[in-house]
């Protein structure tokens, strides 16, 4: 089915896109207009973003591909990202990494068995001085303590709606 | 603490507000742009912040000033502003607290650089994980609109100026200035060919001029305090001016961000800012000082400059760790200031592990363009993962070596030096320990020994 923007979004849409010189600058933005919308930015919305913009579908998802953000297959609503880069690392990204494993019974780059979370492995978050820290959707939970990751975690997950 | 240093760049941090406009405008904000939009011309701007010696904060310590004096536009270009909010070094955490604590003085900063450069555009681009501090930035761009302060009579005056920001999607190489302009104009975030450089042809073909998001910040202050009095507060003299934000992460008691004069020592960061080593028992070992592209430090390691002519002979036969941290010393110690953010880690962390978490991060950030830094990236990877699995062989070290040497000057950017020199620094600095993993391994690859009891893990 053709991804459409919402009539709200369509406005947000076309004022972004008069920013700018060039029709192009507006690629990222439009994805993340539809990936908010969608979860994630599959051939639909690839589709809509170019000729919306006036570009091939191929260069949209060359653009697509390049990003890490640009979820290119389905996740769940919320997506954690972890950050094992090394100042994480120093200070227990690891630990937390493998609590959230055995929590939601999947290993990184799937998602938990209640699909309430899809896990992924992050490069530096720029959080260094907060480490450990996750990313949950747009937010950041820094200076983290396995009890601290839990009571996140639960909240999280207790405003999710079951049977995604 | 230094007694006689108030900081300057962040005295608005700790208020609570001071992310709107009135609470920053009570403090402040906002007086100098007017006075820079009403009363000053942009070459007494220009000149204010050349005399205050301002390195570019982003990593590669560029005096500002000298960018700025890059431009040299027809009367058909329009001159934009990009502001680097890609903040993505290992290691750096500052500008967001810029973003998310002062962004009204962020704004004021682009007003002035506006004016001293003839932009009338000007986009801060931000890494896009930082969603929370772009809803914060648009929330100020909105309130600074609304009160006539940014759009088409800035303070009343003709000179329109129109600030936008533009989320990345997550990609470290966007921090490099002409990936990040390629990323701005909605392509894949590859750095491009240099020259032209940006301030001849930059974003949309245009003359651009990129800084980072903490040197825009400071453009206030600077022409607030008058650039040589800005310069003065440095402790290394003229040519390195002002104060700075250090950040510190991994084995210390108070990790985080503070505002210094330029040319404090490693030492003092570490045991008077970050309140010393984590684990009393376990003592330094290495620092990396300014990101994890800036090659390692270490403490027992003196700095060798007989020379009376040599820059650090003033420091010659005390540790490296205290040399006066600054652009031109840590160029003459072998490794760089880079982003002024330093991950100091304890005697129990193998530095073969910190090269291949290192080293990961790299192979996974390469935009692939190139391949010496594609493929090599990936060389290293591969060669340290066996390393530490025990699987190594005698001549890995070298080979190492060579795959990091084969990567250096032979790239569109600087990403493959960014990879190659702490390859090459922690090979150098700790020698012995890569021969031993070479034979042995490096054991069981945890990194987070001293921080397990800290975050309540099981051992």
């Amino acid at each position: 089915m053709a991804f459409q923007l919402s009539p709200e979004q369509t406005r947000e849409a076309d004022e972004i896109i008069a920013r700018y010189p060039t029709k192009r600058a507006a690629c990222l933005p439009l994805l993340w207009l539809c990936q908010r919308q969608t979860g994630w930015t599959n051939d639909e919305v690839i589709a809509f973003v170019a000729e919306k913009l006036e570009l091939s579908t191929a260069a949209v998802k060359g653009v697509v591909t390049f990003y890490t953000m640009f979820h290119e297959k389905k996740v769940a609503p919320n997506v954690v990202w972890v950050c094992r880069t090394l100042s994480c690392e120093l200070r227990g990204a690891k630990a937390v990494q493998e609590h959230m494993e055995k929590r939601f019974g999947c290993s990184a780059g799937g998602t938990s068995t209640d699909g309430k979370f899809t896990l992924l492995k992050a490069e530096c978050l720029a959080a260094c001085g907060q480490a450990p820290m996750i990313q949950v959707n747009d937010d950041y939970y820094e200076d983290l303590t396995i009890e601290k990751l839990d009571a996140v975690l639960d909240q999280i997950a207790a405003k999710t709606p079951e049977g995604k | 603490m230094s007694n006689s240093f108030s900081p300057v760049l962040t005295k608005r941090y700790g208020i609570e507000g001071s992310e709107t406009l009135a609470v920053a405008e009570k403090h402040g904000v906002y007086t100098v742009a007017r006075r820079a939009l009403t009363e000053m011309t942009p070459d007494q701007l220009k000149d204010e912040v050349k005399k205050g010696s301002i390195r570019g904060r982003g990593g590669a310590g560029f005096p500002a000033g000298v960018k700025w004096g890059f431009l040299n536009p027809g009367p058909d270009n329009q001159v934009y502003l990009v502001v680097n909010g890609d903040e993505s070094e290992p290691g750096t955490f500052k500008d967001r607290t810029i973003m998310v604590k002062d962004p009204h003085r962020l704004l004021e900063g682009c007003l002035i650089a506006c004016k001293a450069i003839g932009a009338h555009k000007c986009w801060i681009y931000v890494r896009g994980e930082l969603a929370h501090a772009i809803k914060v930035l648009d929330k100020a761009i909105a309130e600074a609109r609304a009160k006539g302060y940014i759009g088409a009579t800035p303070f009343g005056t003709d000179y329109p100026i129109d600030i936008y920001t533009h989320s990345g999607a997550g990609a470290y190489i966007c921090g490099e200035e002409t990936a990040l302009l390629n990323s701005l104009e909605g392509r894949r975030g590859e750095p491009r060919l240099k020259p032209p450089f940006p301030a001849i042809k930059g974003v949309f073909d245009q003359p651009t001029i990129v800084n980072n998001i903490e040197t825009i910040a400071q453009v206030p202050d600077i022409i607030e305090m008058g650039g040589d009095a800005w310069a003065a507060m440095s402790r290394l003299g003229p040519a390195d001016g002002g104060s700075r934000l250090y950040g510190i992460s991994g084995h210390v008691k108070r990790p985080g961000v503070y505002e210094a004069p330029v040319g404090i020592t490693m030492r003092q960061l570490i045991d008077e800012y970050g309140g010393g080593m984590l684990n009393d028992e376990r003592p330094l070992k290495g620092v990396i000082p300014g990101g994890s592209s800036t090659p390692v430090l270490r403490p027992d390691r003196l700095v060798d400059a007989p020379a009376e002519d040599h820059p650090l002979h003033a420091w010659h036969g005390k540790s490296e760790i205290d040399v006066p941290m600054g652009v031109e010393t840590y160029r003459a110690l072998g490794t760089m200031l880079g982003t002024c953010c330093a991950i100091v880690m304890d005697t129990s962390v193998n530095m073969v592990d910190v090269a291949r978490n290192l080293m990961r991060f790299y192979g996974h950030e390469s935009c692939g363009q190139c391949t010496p830094c594609r493929e090599g990236s990936g060389w290293l990877v591969d060669l340290l993962d066996h390393m530490a699995e025990g699987k190594g062989k005698d001549t890995d070290t070298q080979l190492l070596a060579d795959v990091a040497n084969n990567m250096m000057g032979n790239t569109i950017c600087a990403f493959a030096e960014g990879t190659a020199m702490p390859m090459l620094g922690l090979i150098r600095q700790f020698t012995d320990e890569f021969t031993e993993a070479a034979k042995n391994g490096t054991g069981a690859g945890r990194m987070d020994d001293s921080a397990l009891a800290l975050i309540g893990a099981a051992p």
